[in-house]
Order: C-alpha cells, then structure tokens, then sequence
C-alpha cells in the first residue's frame, strides 16, 4: 500500500470498510489482498464449526445446565435447521420445571468463537441487572438454533426466554453475538414475536454492558406488557438495524 | 392419474404422481433432502430420470401441479401459454426434447420462436436430464436481448452489476464503492444498492445520489435501489429518479404473498415506471431476483422440488419483460445447496432455464459462510456461466458485501471473465470507457495508479466534496 499522502483512496476508505481501492496483478488481486480475503474467510470458517467449549462456561457460571439439540453434530445442524430448534428428548429430564420468569440460555448458534468471547460478559452484565425477578438455572445449549430456546423456556416452564447465540460469521466480524428475547416461548413461536440485539462484539459492536442494559430494560417491559416482538420494539423505539434477519440464522 | 415405475436390473422404483418422478430426478441437494422429497438413493434418482425421459411434454398441460384453482402463478403459465410456438416440440417425450435442445437444429432463432410455448415445468424437467456441459451448451444458444440505457445480453458482451453496499448506506461510503467499481468498467448491468434500510425516505436519497453520479459522468446505465416494490412505487409517486423497479420473487402465489407481492402489485410497479420513459434506448424497467430454496423457506412450495419451482419464478418475471433476473444461487444457505458441488449446478441450472423460458438471466456468483464452498468454487461457476453465456454477474469490492456478509465476485473477477473469454460489456457502455480514457490500447481497463487518468478525474472530484 502507498503511503497515505499518495494514495488517492485513503480519504474515501474512512467512509467504508468495503475493500475498495485494492491494486491489480494484471486483472487479478494482489497476493497481499488474497491472503487478507482468505484469512478472513478461514476466520469465519473456523468460528462456524469450533466446538462450543462447555466446560470453561460452566466454570465461569456455576451451577449452569447443559442440552443439546436434536442435530447431532455439525453437517447435520447445517443441513437441518427444524433438528437445531428441537430438543433432544433424552435433554428433557435435564430441565426441572419451575415457576420461573425468565432462563438465560447459552447457545452455540453459528459461531461458538462469539459465543466464547462475549457471552460470559453479557451474562453476567445481566445477571447484575435482574434484581427480583425469578431466574432458572442458566442454559447451555449445542447445536442450538435460536428457538431450541422455546422448547427450554417451555420445559423449565419460563415465562421468558432469552437466546444468547453465535451470529452467521462475516468477513469482517466471525464473532458476533445475537440475543433473543421471546415471551412465552413455546414450539412454533414465529420470530415475530420476538425482540433482537445483534452484533454484540468487541470490533465496533455493541458492548456487553450496552447490550445488558437494553436487555434489563426488555425483559422488564416485556414480563410487565405480557409480549415480546413487534409490539414491544414499536413500545421501545427501539430500531436495530441487520438484526441478523438472514435465511439461516433462526 | 395412475403411478409410475420403472424397473432396472431387477429392482423395480414407483413413483406415485408427476412431481415426484421431478423431484426424484433432480441432481442431489440439501434442500430437497430437507423438504424430504428427495431420491433415496442414487439409483432410485435414475429411474426417476428413466421415467421423466419417456413422459410426454404435453403432461405439464394436462396436470398443473399447483392446482390452477388457487394459485395465480399457475394461471399465469397455462394463461400465457402459447399453443403455436409450442407446436414443434408438442408431441415430444421429455427425453427427446432434451436431445432436440442440443440438436444442431435448435439454432438460436428455433430456440426463441419456441420460448413462448414452454411452460417452466417443462424446462426444469428437460434441465434434470441434462448434465452440466448440456445446461451449458443450450443456454449459449440462446439469445434474449433487452435495452434501457444500453443493451444487454448480445452475443459475446458480459455486462456486471456494481453493488456497492454498505451497512448503514453512507452515502459517501457508497460512491467510494461505485468509483472503485466503475475504474473496473463493471456497472453496465445495473449500478444496484441493496439498501440497509428498507425506508422511501432513505431510497429517495440513495436513488438522488447515484442518479446524480450518473448524470455527471453521463454514464450510458441504469441506477437501482433494491427496496420492496411497494416502496418503488411510493418513490415513483414522489418523483423519485426510479430507473429500474425490483422486486425479490418466487414460484407460488404463496411464496409471494410472503414476499408481500403478488402479480397485481407487480403490474401496477411495471406500468408505473413504463410511464416514466426514463430508458434511451429500450424501456426494458424491471429487475427481479429469484433462488432455489426461497419457496420452501417460504412453507410455500406445494410439494416441488426447489429446482422446478424456482423455474415457476421464470414465468413471473417473463410476464413483465424485465431487463435483469438473477439467481442469487449461493446466498440462500447450505440447507438448501450445501456444497460448492451443489451452488455450481444450481446456477447452471436456473441460467438454462431462464435463458430458454426468454428472460434476461443473469447470477450472483455467491457464497455464504457456512456452506461448504470457496473462492475456487465461484472462479468455477463464473467460469461455466461465461461461457454459458449468461447476461451478467454481481461483483462487489473484493468479493467482500460488508452489508450482506456474504461472498459475490470482485470487481478484479470481471477483468479476468473478459479477458480470458472475449467477453466485453454492453456496446453503450463500452464506447463511454473509451471515452473516458479507461481502456489501454488492447482495450483493457487501465492500472489503477497517478497515470490514471480516469482515476484522477473520479477520485478528485469525489475528494473535493
């Protein structure tokens, strides 16, 4: 790259992180923008199929539970997103029913490396905010889509359930973190009806102090109001733009 | 109807009605097995073909396989259907008609002549019995040219659309993305903004900005917003700088009410902008994109196997002579196509079948990150369509949508289709490169650099703003 003072791109790269002004080796790009390109795919890449380390985020949230969907590795959650929104039957046991207002749920979703970097924050920012209200044990759940969460909330007999969940891995970001929040979570729950905070990540995103506090302020309105989704967003003005909308992510 | 079977080698295969012998003989996919409507096994996928190849053509319009009665798509196709055109393959079997498309008789004008009088059923049964280099070979065939400000789809041109998205539409962010773009001559297609927020407001500003730019530069294209048709027509109200209406669509009534559309709201959007005579040359105003796996997203999809409905989508956008479809193959996920293998096949697939249904069909050469596919995957695919002829592709800055988060091609990706194919862009936007002093003596596009001089011109007026 030229120095800056002659490189005409310098000014206009301020106003996108689009891979613009990149040089050119005859018609193709140059090895340093390949590899750039390819690293950051490999990024991404290895955040959607690392394993969710489970025992480090039990370690860091005692007395969490552990589940897993009905995918039952990788390939198959990949391939069969109705598998990683159920439960698997022999998981029911698992899940003591309770008179509960709320269960946070850990999920792996399509980056465990999100999930490892900005769960625990925000769990715990969380966790410091729900004074009074009735919580069931934390849930760590693998190979979990974003409403494995209704088949939990419906079993630990929650009347909320929030999703924390690894978000479809960019380029640019392979480790950012969406939540969920649906009331009265049950199968077949359309999204909705649910409440969206994405791109919660140490790379310009949301922090996990940020996103605990909007979340507090949700789960509050929305025990109080008796609904999650469109109606509560329009209640909030709260407008997220990207909220991870993408075929694939629910 | 009765059922159908076939026996091979002693094992005998039955398949109950029409579209199970389509879905069955569809090449394998993710989102057929996920729809539980796919081959059990491999030669279960043969006989399935076996029993495709000696049906009659004139099957499909005997047997609608979405009842005619409550879906307007289907009343669409057998409305339209044109029993003339349809004459010289009418009383072929399936198998028979896919060896007549490879004949030497199926010439370009035969194939045109005939595009009227196939219903997109009978394209995507043909496309089952036809390996990669026959999708190939036929799509090159054919010819389907449309016009706005330049025209698209001649032999030997490859036109591209510029997407220079960005994910807060920063206005300069994208017309840094639109330079960068256009010293690549790509943009010839369409210069098209999928938009992060989907607002008239937020339209009517992104549509000013490019239709300004390209005026400046009297570029010979076409601009677009890919906002909901209902907000194009909102825009056109207003006065906005509407060039092109588009519109995602899908193959069932259903699927399109869930894109909250249905062929009424698409007419109204189709006659507005015809009133506005925004195009030079040609009043070709509507781009639509399609992809397999969108009506059974949708629950929407009746049984079909994603390939076959996806070809349905075909007759839709044929209604309106749209100036630009595109599959965007890749994008939908890997529980619909889930390997390199899969998007590569999907895309022939769904080129040949526009191309022969007489649309203007083009393909986002893209990827997502969870499917199992790479960079050398889309250099395939890109590769196979050139040469299939398709009539555009997307390209982004470095193959990198910061707002989609997915992987099309790079603006460097179109530089390397015309060069190692001859393939050049729209005659009207050529000649503005020339004019423009981007093009070298071989007619290549300039190294970027200080000796630029298509580069200063764009860069330091932009830099002055």
């Amino acid at each position: 790259m030229p120095p800056e003072e002659n490189d005409p791109w310098a000014k206009l790269r301020q106003a996108t992180r689009a891979r613009i002004g990149l040089g050119r080796a005859g018609d193709a790009m140059k090895i340093g923008d390949v590899l750039d390109f390819q690293f950051a795919h490999a990024m991404a890449r290895d955040a959607v199929h690392a394993k969710l380390d489970v025992a480090t985020l039990k370690a860091a949230l005692p007395g969490a539970l552990q589940v897993h969907s009905a995918a039952k590795d990788r390939e198959i959650y990949l391939r069969r997103p109705d598998l990683g929104r159920a439960l698997a039957p022999e998981c029911l046991e698992t899940l003591p029913k309770g008179d509960y207002d709320a269960v946070i749920v850990i999920g792996d979703g399509l980056s465990a490396t999100a999930v490892m970097q900005n769960a625990v924050p925000v769990a715990q920012a969380l966790l410091a905010r729900l004074g009074g209200m009735k919580l069931a044990p934390l849930v760590i759940a693998t190979q979990a889509r974003v409403a494995l969460g209704d088949d939990i909330g419906a079993a630990l007999g929650a009347r909320l359930v929030v999703m924390l969940i690894g978000e479809r891995p960019g380029l640019t970001v392979s480790d950012s973190l969406g939540v969920y929040l649906t009331f009265d979570p049950k199968r077949g729950t359309p999204d909705s009806a649910r409440n969206c905070i994405s791109n919660v990540h140490g790379q310009g995103g949301l922090s996990a102090e940020a996103a605990a506090d909007m979340l507090a302020w949700l789960m509050r309105e929305a025990l109080r109001r008796g609904l999650t989704g469109v109606g509560l967003k329009e209640a909030s003005g709260l407008t997220h733009e990207g909220a991870a909308p993408l075929v694939g992510q629910a | 109807m009765g059922h159908f079977a076939h026996a091979f080698r002693g094992e005998s295969f039955r398949f109950p009605d029409l579209k199970t012998v389509l879905a069955k003989a569809s090449a394998k996919r993710s989102g057929d097995e996920l729809a539980g409507l796919a081959a059990a096994s491999d030669a279960e996928r043969v006989a399935a073909r076996a029993v495709l190849a000696d049906l009659p053509l004139k099957m499909f319009l005997e047997e609608p396989l979405i009842p005619y009665e409550t879906d307007e798509v289907t009343r669409l196709i057998f409305d339209k259907h044109d029993a003339v055109a349809f004459k010289p393959v009418a009383h072929m079997t399936v198998g028979q008609f896919r060896d007549w498309l490879l004949s030497y008789e199926a010439d370009a004008a035969a194939l045109a002549a005939l595009a009227p009088g196939l219903m997109p059923e009978m394209a995507a049964a043909a496309s089952k019995l036809m390996r990669n280099q026959d999708l190939i070979a036929v799509a090159r065939k054919c010819r389907v040219v449309k016009a706005f400000r330049n025209t698209i789809g001649l032999e030997g041109r490859l036109s591209s659309r510029l997407q220079p998205n960005h994910p807060t539409d920063d206005l300069k962010g994208i017309a840094a993305s639109t330079l960068d773009g256009l010293l690549y001559g790509t943009g010839d297609a369409v210069i098209g903004i999928n938009p992060a927020t989907d607002s008239v407001q937020n339209c009517i500003s992104l549509l000013s900005m490019l239709d300004e730019l390209r005026a400046r530069y009297e570029i010979p294209t076409q601009t677009c917003v890919l906002t909901h048709v209902t907000n194009s027509i909102e825009v056109m109200n207003a006065g906005g700088a509407v060039d092109l209406v588009f519109q995602s669509i899908a193959g069932s009534e259903a699927a399109n009410a869930g894109f909250g559309i249905n062929l009424g709201i698409l007419r109204e959007a189709y006659e507005a902008s015809q009133s506005l005579k925004r195009g030079t040359i040609g009043q070709d105003t509507m781009y639509f994109e399609t992809g397999q796996g969108a009506a059974l997203s949708a629950g929407a999809h009746f049984g079909l196997d994603q390939q076959t409905i996806e070809a349905r989508a075909y007759a839709v956008a044929r209604e309106f002579s749209p100036l630009l479809v595109n599959t965007v193959v890749g994008f939908i996920g890997p529980e619909y196509l889930y390997d390199g293998k899969q998007i590569i096949r999907a895309g022939l697939e769904d080129h040949f079948c526009g191309k022969l249904l007489g649309i203007s069909m083009g393909c986002d050469v893209c990827y997502t990150n969870h499917a199992e596919a790479d960079q050398d995957d889309m250099d395939t695919l890109m590769t196979l369509l050139t040469v299939a002829g398709v009539s555009f592709v997307i390209a982004v800055p470095g193959a990198d949508d910061v707002m989609l988060n997915y992987q099309s091609l790079s603006y460097h990706d179109i530089l390397y289709l015309r060069s190692s194919f001859g393939a050049r862009p729209a005659p009207e936007f050529e000649d503005w490169l020339e004019k423009m002093e981007m093009l070298d003596r071989h007619g290549r596009m300039r190294l970027p650099g200080p000796q630029n001089k298509a580069q200063r011109r764009l860069l330091e007026a932009r830099n002055a703003a």
